[in-house]
Parts: C-alpha cells; structure tokens; sequence
C-alpha cells in the first residue's frame, strides 16, 4: 500500500484548472463534483480557485451501465444542480478516472438538465485502463497501474489517498 | 424483494432503503429532461381490474421516469369481459416478455395469487387488493411524512374515518409500526372499525374532540360509499358532524401538524375546503411524492440482485 500525498495533488489540480480556464477564456465556471470523492476534491477546488457560487453534485447512480447486473445501490442520494445550467461551462471533477464509465452517466445526467456551454474534466489521479474515449483536462497525477491495483480515496477531512495492490 | 405485496413483509431496514432511494428519485422532478435511463428495455404492465386515478397515472409517470415502456390495460377494455380468465390474461401479457405487473383488483389477495403464478422473471407490484393492502400508498404517505418530521419515535399520528373498509389504513399502520412511531391512534365510530382493531398496535377513539388531541399528524380516509352494503353511518351530512376535519379541530393538533388524505377527498364529507386547500394540507404533495415512491418501488423489484431472492411467495 503507497499514501500520496493528496494536498500537493489537490494544489496541483487547482493550478491546472485555473490554466486551463485562464486558456479558454472561462470567467464564471460551474463546478460539479461527482459523489462521493469527486465531491470532496471540488469542495478543495472551489476553494484553491476563490469561486463563490455553490457546488453542483451528481450522483450517477441512475446513470450507470451496469444496473442490469448491479441493480440499485444502497447508498443513492440525490444530484443537486443550480436552476440553470444551461450555457454554464461545467468542469466536472471526480476523484479517479479509469475506465471512463462513470464519466460517461455523468455527461448524460448533465445534458438531462440542459445544454451547457462546455464540459471539462479536472481528475485528481488519472489511472490507466481507460474503456471509453474520455480524458481529462486537468490532473492531479497520471499513474500507470495493473489492474489488480486501485485507488482508495478517503476523506472529507482530511483526504487520504493510496494505491492498494 | 422481487414482488412487492403488502408492508408487513419489510422489516426497518428495506423499508428505510425504499424511502431513501424515493429520495433520490425527488430530484428528477426538477430535471429539465424528467427521466433517467436505469430501466430502458424494461416492459411494465399496468393491470387494474378496479378504477383509479392517481395510482395508475403515477405508477405509469414513474415507469416512464425510468425510461421504461408502459402498458396500460383495464378490466373494461380486456379480455376478461369476453370470458378470458385472469391467468390466461397473464399468461398472454407474460408471452410479451414483459417484466413487471402492477396490479389492483377488487379480491383481497389477488395479488398475491397472481405472484404465485408468475414466470421467473416477472415482478408484481400491489396496487391495492380488495381490504387487504394498498403498500405504495402507504409508503408514500410515510415519506410525506418524513419530510416534514424525521424522528417517528416523537410522532402521535392519527387516522380518522372508514378504517373497515380501507386497504390504505391497514398498510399505513404496518408502515407505521415498522418506523417505531411513538403513537398510532385511529378515530372512527364502532360501525367503520374492524373487530379486535386494537391488535393492529393502535389507540382506539370514537370521539374526535379526544383522539385529535396534540398529535402531529392527522390522516383522513375516503369514506368508500362503493364498498358499504348496509348502514354504516346514519347519513354522510351526520357523518361530517362527528367526524369531519374542520379548522377547529385541526386546532386541537399539534401547530405543526400536517393533514394528509389519500384522495379522492369528498368535501364536506370527511374534510371541510378550509382545511384542504390550506397550509397544513399536504394532499398534493402526497400525489407528487407518489412519483418518486414508485420510482424506488420499480427499480428496486426490477433490481437484478433482487430478483429469485427474498420475499418470494
């Protein structure tokens, strides 16, 4: 088992984003944290990028792919996004990217609430194993890992972040 | 929980996933496309042997919610009238590979019987049968409730009215024993209780000025004229009399107190318009968080890990 360290990454991701929005001319960005890692990472960001307007949270539960295999998890909560996203630019933040799947419900639950101007995808650790055509915008790090390893975030406070074999 | 027959069959822990889970769902209502993917493919049958107005339009709003296809089919309109009998009706609906059967019928137990019958992979959802129970209604009206207060260990709730008759009742006071409420009293004269009513786990009062007293929730039932074969109450004007909420009985309540009814309400009967259509009402919030229930209901009965697992009967 290896610890990050997950302020620096965090710090790291914040400094990204901020480039990135800097690029594209994003003024008033909406972020959205996908539940429940990717929720605390954006707490962190709205902070690191001094945004004062409220946090949107997904829960993709009833998004996913695999609900025919899977069913309903037990832990669904509500999603909470602001009255209008319509022509917002979203950056959409989660803990982990892998295969891409989770990302993918997120879009689709995002566009069932309008049509934003843009998406973007800031990632604290980009894994490999990547099943879908999605990457990130901003990282915190990009790790090569075998499949039987994994990330395990845990937080809020304070977020620990580790590679498990 | 692969069929979902009555309430008695959940324990604290599967009917607190349900509210939860309906929860969740309250968030699609302010979706601007109101509908999620999870049951895309699926095919559920509405199969109401009985009239309805509420419950068929929010099962079948909550199947679409889901992305799922909905058939609807009452007794009117089906085979049944040309002399088909119910299980060849369902063996017929059951070759179109469909998933899920909501069914309400006039027969206590007929939902059961149906689920005894069914292939495999086919769900049925009690929709009421006969006095038996109306579930879905009754978790709708726990999650109504929720919303306002969250610890049913502080709650004196009361139903008033034709407790006899109602399959609602039955199914609200199981919901409500399941969440440990504090007190669950049922008001109505001798004629429209059911014989050792105390068994059920409920404080009996015949006068209202008496059993409204301080609680925090008041329930109204429909007085159901269609099942009464006989004199149970002296006239519907005397009735409202004894028994129908006024604002001066609802001022014996709580402050906070919330009145709900499962509709269709009969004004002037059991409940007066004031009462109704004021802030303590909660009657149209009870029909939108009906949607969301349901939502929960179907997924989770349609929930592969569920399924030949359980409260098979």
């Amino acid at each position: 088992m290896t610890e990050l360290d997950a302020q620096q990454l965090i710090d790291k991701l914040g400094h990204d984003t901020g480039a990135f929005m800097n690029e594209r001319g994003i003024t008033r960005p909406l972020l959205v944290g996908i539940r429940t890692g990717g929720v605390w990472v954006a707490e962190r960001l709205l902070n690191i990028l001094e945004i004062r307007d409220e946090l949107g949270v997904l829960d993709i539960t009833f998004y996913r792919d695999d609900f025919s295999q899977e069913g309903i998890q037990p832990t669904v909560k509500p999603s909470h996004l602001p009255l209008s996203i319509t022509d917002r630019h979203i950056i959409l933040i989660d803990d982990v990217l892998y295969t891409g799947r989770t990302v993918r419900a997120a879009l689709n639950e995002i566009f069932d609430y309008g049509r934003p101007a843009s998406v973007s995808l800031a990632i604290l650790v980009e894994r490999s194993g990547r099943e879908l055509p999605i990457q990130a915008d901003a990282i915190g790090v990009r790790l090569s890992l075998e499949t039987r390893q994994h990330v395990q975030l845990s937080g809020p406070d304070p977020i620990v972040l580790e590679i498990v074999d | 929980m692969r069929h979902f027959l009555d309430i008695a069959r959940l324990n604290h822990e599967e009917l607190t996933h349900i509210l939860d889970t309906a929860k969740s769902f309250t968030s699609v209502d302010g979706q601007t496309v109101k509908k999620v993917p999870l049951l895309r493919g699926k095919t559920i049958v509405n199969l109401f042997f009985e009239p309805s107005t509420r419950t068929r339009t929010t099962f079948e709003l909550a199947a679409k919610r889901l992305s799922a296809d909905v058939l609807n089919i009452s007794v009117a309109t089906s085979a049944t009238v040309k002399g088909e009998s119910l299980l060849d009706t369902l063996f017929s609906l059951q070759a179109m590979n469909t998933d899920t059967f909501i069914v309400r019928h006039p027969e206590s137990g007929a939902a059961d019987f149906i689920a005894k019958h069914v292939a495999p992979h086919v769900s049925i959802i009690n929709a009421g049968d006969g006095r038996h129970a109306h579930p879905t209604q009754a978790l709708l009206d726990v999650f109504t409730i929720r919303e306002h207060h969250q610890d049913f260990s502080r709650l004196r709730v009361a139903i008033v009215g034709d407790i006899l008759h109602s399959r609602v009742a039955r199914s609200q006071i199981e919901a409500l024993n399941i969440l440990d409420t504090r007190e669950i009293r049922v008001i109505a004269p001798r004629t429209l209780l059911p014989a050792n009513v105390e068994q059920l786990g409920v404080r009996v009062f015949q006068n209202c000025w008496q059993g409204l007293r301080d609680v925090d929730v008041i329930i109204m039932l429909r007085l159901q004229k269609e099942r009464m074969q006989g004199a149970f109450i002296p006239s519907e004007h005397e009735y409202f009399q004894l028994y129908g909420l006024t604002p001066e009985r609802l001022a014996l309540a709580s402050p906070d107190a919330i009145v709900m009814h499962p509709g269709p309400i009969n004004r002037g009967v059991e409940i007066s318009s004031e009462v109704a259509d004021g802030p303590q009402s909660m009657i149209l919030q009870q029909v939108k968080y009906g949607i969301a229930v349901r939502m929960a209901i179907l997924s989770i009965a349609i929930s592969p890990g569920e399924r030949g697992a359980g409260h098979e009967t």
